[in-house]
This record gives C-alpha cells, sequence and structure tokens, in this order.
C-alpha cells in the first residue's frame, strides 16, 4: 500500500464513509420517491446522483491504482450503456431490464472470480470473506446466465415455450446446485486450486440457464424480478467480502425489494414462487398446453372492422381491455386515437389494465402513458371488473390469459383461480387477434367460443386503425 | 467489523421492505428497473479490486475490466431506461388535446 494521500483536516476514510452515507441516504430517499407517479422521475435521478457520489468517493481510496484500466472500463460501460437504454423500444423494457440485471450479476461472479485467483485461492483470507465472495459467486452466476436467457426468450431468439428435460430437470438443478455448494465448500475449507472455482461457476451458469429454459414466457416478468433481488443480494454479499457499506446497503435494499416485487407479481398471476421455478405451467415440457388443445368443439365468430365500428359508435361504455399483443404491434398511439375518436362520440372509454399484462407489471400503463392516455382512465383490475356487467363493448386487445374464464370456472385449468379481468360478463365482446395461437400460457380461451364474442384477426395496430377509419366514415 | 457489516445489511433489509412495500402496482416496471440500476453499484466492487490490485496476473486484471463495463452497463442503462420509462408518466400538461380529455 501507498502512502496515504489525503493530507486535508479530514481523514479521507472518514470522507468516503460520509460520502457513502449520504449515497445510500439518496438512494432510500429517491426509491421512496418512486412511489408515486408525480415524483418518480426525480426519485429516480436523485437515486443516479447518489451513484454518482457512491463512484466519486470510491475513487478517493487511499492507495487507488490502476487507473487507465478503470477509466477505459467506465468509459467503454458508458458507449455501450447510454444508446442502448436510448434506442430501446418501450416495448422492449422488459428484456433490457433483464440484461441490465444480467450484466449486473455478471461483474459479481468476476469479482469473486477475479479475487479467487488475485489471493491464490483465497489463501489466507478469513471465512468472513471466503463465504460472502462464494456466496456472490454463485449468485452473481446465476443472474448472470438466467437472465441472458430470460432476455432471449423476450426477444424471441429462443422460443417462449418451456424448453426443458421433464422428469430429469429437477434431479438435474438440484445436482448442479450441489456441485457449485460442494465447490464452495471445498475452497471454504482450504483447497486452492483454481478448478474448483471454475467448476464452481460453470455449475451455476448451467444452473442458471436450466432453471429459466423452462420456464414459460408468462412467467417471465417475475422470473426477472427474482433474478433482480438475487443480484442485489449478491451485491450485498460482495459488499460484506470487501467490508464497504455502500455495497452492503444498497445491494440488501435491492435484494429486499426484489423479493417484494417478485411475490407481488406471483401473488398477482395466483402462482407460488415455488411453482414458477419448478418450471412452466404443469411442470414442465409443454404437458399442460396439451391438454387445453383440441378440446372445444366451439365455433368461433370472425366479425369485420366495420362491424366492431357500429358496435362501439352506438355503445355507452366501451372497455379496453390491452395485452401484450398491443405492445408487439406498437398500437398503443393508434388506440388512443380510437378512444378519441369514440370519445367525440360521447362513449365512455375506459381501459381495464390486469397486473400482469403484457410481460411486467405496469407494461401496459407505461406504453399508454406514452400514448398520452389520461391516467385517470387507466383502471386496474379490482376497480373495473364490477363495471363489466354495465359495459356494452369490451374491447381486448392482444391480451388473452388474463381473460380466460376458465380462470374461475376450469378447477382443470393450468390458471385455475388466477384473478382475471371478467370479460365475459360484458354484453359484447371484441377480440383483435393475430390467430388462434393460444396464448404465452399455451393454453385454449374459452372466451373465444362464447356467443357474445367475436374475432377480428390481423395484427393489432391495423385493426385499431381500420375500425378508427370506419368509426370517421360512420 | 464483519457483525457490524452484517447489522447494517439486516437494517437495510427492513429499510428496503419499508420503503418499497408502498409502491402502486402501475410504478412496478419503473421500480424494478430503478432498483436494478442501483444493484449496479458492483461497479464499486470492480474498481476497488482492480484499483488496489498490488500485482494483478493479466487475466485478472481483464476480468475485472470486464466487471467495470459490466457494472457501469447496469448503472448507466438502468438508470437511463427508469427515466425514460418515467418521463412518460409525467405528461400531464401536454398538450391541448389532453384538456379536452378532462372537461369531459
Amino acid at each position: 500500500m501507498s502512502a496515504p494521500l489525503a493530507t486535508s483536516f479530514i481523514h479521507s476514510s472518514d470522507l468516503i464513509a460520509v460520502l457513502y452515507i449520504i449515497a445510500f441516504s439518496l438512494f432510500i430517499y429517491g426509491l421512496s420517491g418512486l412511489t408515486g407517479p408525480r415524483t418518480a422521475v426525480r426519485g429516480n435521478r436523485i437515486a443516479a446522483v447518489g451513484m454518482a457520489i457512491a463512484v466519486l468517493a470510491t475513487f478517493l481510496i487511499d492507495g487507488m491504482g490502476n487507473w487507465v484500466l478503470i477509466i477505459i472500463a467506465l468509459i467503454i460501460g458508458t458507449i455501450i450503456g447510454i444508446p442502448s437504454a436510448r434506442s430501446v423500444k418501450m416495448t422492449a423494457v422488459p428484456q433490457m431490464v433483464a440484461l441490465f440485471n444480467g450484466v449486473g450479476g455478471g461483474a459479481i461472479a468476476l469479482i469473486a472470480w477475479a479475487e479467487f485467483n488475485d489471493s491464490a485461492g483465497f489463501a489466507d483470507k478469513p471465512l468472513t470473506f471466503i463465504i460472502p465472495s462464494l456466496f456472490a459467486a454463485i449468485v452473481g452466476s446465476v443472474s448472470f446466465w438466467g437472465s441472458n436467457i430470460a432476455f432471449a426468450k423476450l426477444q424471441e431468439i429462443l422460443p417462449g415455450h418451456p424448453i426443458g428435460a421433464g422428469r430429469v430437470q429437477q434431479p438435474l438443478n438440484l445436482l448442479l446446485l450441489l456441485i457449485a455448494v460442494g465447490s464452495a465448500a471445498a475452497i471454504a475449507s482450504g483447497e486452492t486450486a483454481t478448478v474448483y472455482i471454475l467448476v464452481l461457476l460453470v455449475a451455476s451458469a448451467l444452473l442458471g440457464l436450466f432453471v429459466v429454459l423452462p420456464i414459460g414466457g408468462a412467467d417471465m416478468p417475475v422470473v426477472i424480478s427474482l433474478l433482480n433481488a438475487f443480484t442485489g443480494l449478491s451485491a450485498a454479499a460482495t459488499g460484506l467480502a470487501l467490508n464497504n457499506t455502500a455495497l452492503i446497503v444498497a445491494g440488501m435494499i435491492v435484494g429486499a425489494s426484489g423479493t417484494i416485487l417478485t411475490r407481488l407479481m406471483a401473488d398477482a398471476m395466483n402462482r407460488s414462487i415455488p411453482s414458477i421455478i419448478a418450471g412452466g405451467f404443469g411442470g414442465g415440457g409443454g404437458e399442460a398446453g396439451a391438454e387445453g388443445t383440441g378440446e372445444h368443439g366451439g365455433t368461433v365468430r370472425a366479425t369485420s372492422a366495420a362491424d366492431a365500428a357500429i358496435q362501439m359508435a352506438f355503445a355507452r361504455q366501451v372497455v379496453i381491455v390491452p395485452g401484450y399483443g398491443m405492445a408487439v404491434a406498437q398500437a398503443q398511439h393508434a388506440v388512443r386515437e380510437l378512444a378519441t375518436e369514440l370519445e367525440k362520440r360521447n362513449v365512455e372509454v375506459k381501459y381495464a389494465i390486469h397486473p400482469v399484462a403484457g410481460r411486467m407489471p405496469g407494461h401496459m400503463n407505461v406504453l399508454l402513458a406514452e400514448a398520452d392516455v389520461p391516467y385517470d382512465q387507466l383502471k386496474e383490475m379490482d376497480e373495473i371488473n364490477p363495471e363489466f356487467s354495465r359495459t356494452d363493448v369490451a374491447l381486448v386487445i392482444g391480451a388473452n390469459d388474463v381473460t380466460n374464464p376458465a380462470a374461475n370456472t376450469n378447477s382443470d385449468s393450468p390458471i385455475y383461480g388466477m384473478p382475471i379481468l371478467n370479460v365475459n360478463e360484458s354484453k359484447s365482446v371484441i377480440v383483435l387477434k393475430r390467430s388462434m395461437n393460444p396464448g404465452f400460457a399455451g393454453i385454449e380461451n374459452e372466451l373465444y367460443f362464447e356467443p357474445m364474442t367475436s374475432m377480428l384477426f390481423g395484427d393489432a395496430k391495423s385493426s385499431v386503425a381500420e375500425i378508427t377509419s370506419e368509426l370517421t366514415a360512420l | 467489523m464483519f457483525i457490524t457489516n452484517v447489522a447494517i445489511l439486516v437494517l437495510a433489509g427492513f429499510v428496503g421492505y419499508a420503503v418499497i412495500s408502498k409502491v402502486p402496482n402501475t410504478l412496478h416496471t419503473p421500480l424494478m428497473s430503478g432498483t436494478n440500476a442501483i444493484h449496479g453499484i458492483v461497479v464499486l466492487g470492480g474498481i476497488i479490486v482492480l484499483g488496489l490490485g498490488e500485482d494483478l496476473s493479466t487475466l485478472d486484471k481483464g476480468l475485472l475490466m470486464i466487471a467495470i463495463v459490466f457494472g457501469t452497463i447496469n448503472v448507466v442503462g438502468g438508470f437511463l431506461v427508469t427515466d425514460r420509462m418515467l418521463e412518460m408518466f409525467k405528461s400531464k400538461p401536454a398538450p391541448a388535446k389532453q384538456a379536452d380529455e378532462e372537461q369531459k
């Protein structure tokens, strides 16, 4: 260690501690700002300022070197980070969050790996250093690879449906976990060979892959949230190893918040976190998906944009039910125009937002807010469900599983018990859909076979635009 | 030292719980994204280990540089994308057509 640089009246380690305290106070204050739509923007920026302070404080640590490498790495990260965050479409935000989460986890695993090499296998480190580091290595690695799979699934690089090894999946995952923890135990008990950390990292990487691959796309928001919490916890563990308060506090806050968020999302889908982790709907391999198909002899009624326009023009209340299909088709602006057109005709327009519509809670709110839909027209599930019986037309735009009445009525259905939007109570339902393919959960929607339902096939955006032009022509 | 840090850890967990359990549903995506940016704080870990490392091998320097790059992407990208998302909620004083809407 070189001699302390600080010649000022205050000892540099005290200054750093004070700056860290300011930094994590700003994190906490900023996060509490995120609790309301009005304060959220400011809250996020306050947290960002906290981060800048934490980084600057770290530069003040005595005896820092390798400045060139550090600065180069910071610049490269910034150059990659800014454009990818700027250019990402709002529809692709969930996978972007997955990716950003993944690189965070990757950073944690890499730090632990470098530490292992640098200290010749944690040779003369105390257990209070070794155990958090190994925990961080395992969880960081799982988070990195798991998040990348989540990204690939949402980006449709990989198919969204569960990919798994069926019955051997669980024992295989357990075996990988045991290998990772076993290597960790070997290192903690004094083994210093590089092979142990490599086995640990590879086993956790495979675990991350194999845990997320069998999970169906419908559960992906919960998984991303869970991995987000994991990354937070491993950041806190890194903080314990490095004796760094900023890391401990920030990491743990994320760990706690991510866990709550994960539970809230799982509750909204009436799914337990263990059953999600255990694999796709029905336990794996798409078995559940196969059961539902072909059971219905019922017929589907197709309609035209002109018919849909007439129905809505003479309605008193229209409830729009957006889903992932709207996001994919980028139809939010078209939807907004349709709503404006309807309102000119004194039709009451509301939006029914299911907590897990889209790929993440709040996904639909973000998209509709982008299209300048007034905040107070967005109704949450509990608020809108009693309204459906008074609704003339429910316009379902690319939403599927969240409207499936089987969740209320069919105890054999894999989504039985999931709270849904009671669209089938309205007088008439118009469903905009690309094709009759089942939704992400891979099950058929009984709603489509009900007598009051008519289907308008095609891309959501062009369908909505057609309805709007028919409406103006009326 | 370790025990003090564990105490901080536990308290931070409760703070996280208290602060976040009040967030409305509609802000969950931005919240996830915001907390995601905050765990990018691991970049500090990379900076410290690389900065204080005395005779790191080339491999380790490389690993740590990648770690810092990753951490920076996490922080910078995370905050920016959250900001973009949240800007959309802030559309209150937006164009005139919105005002028409509210009169109705």
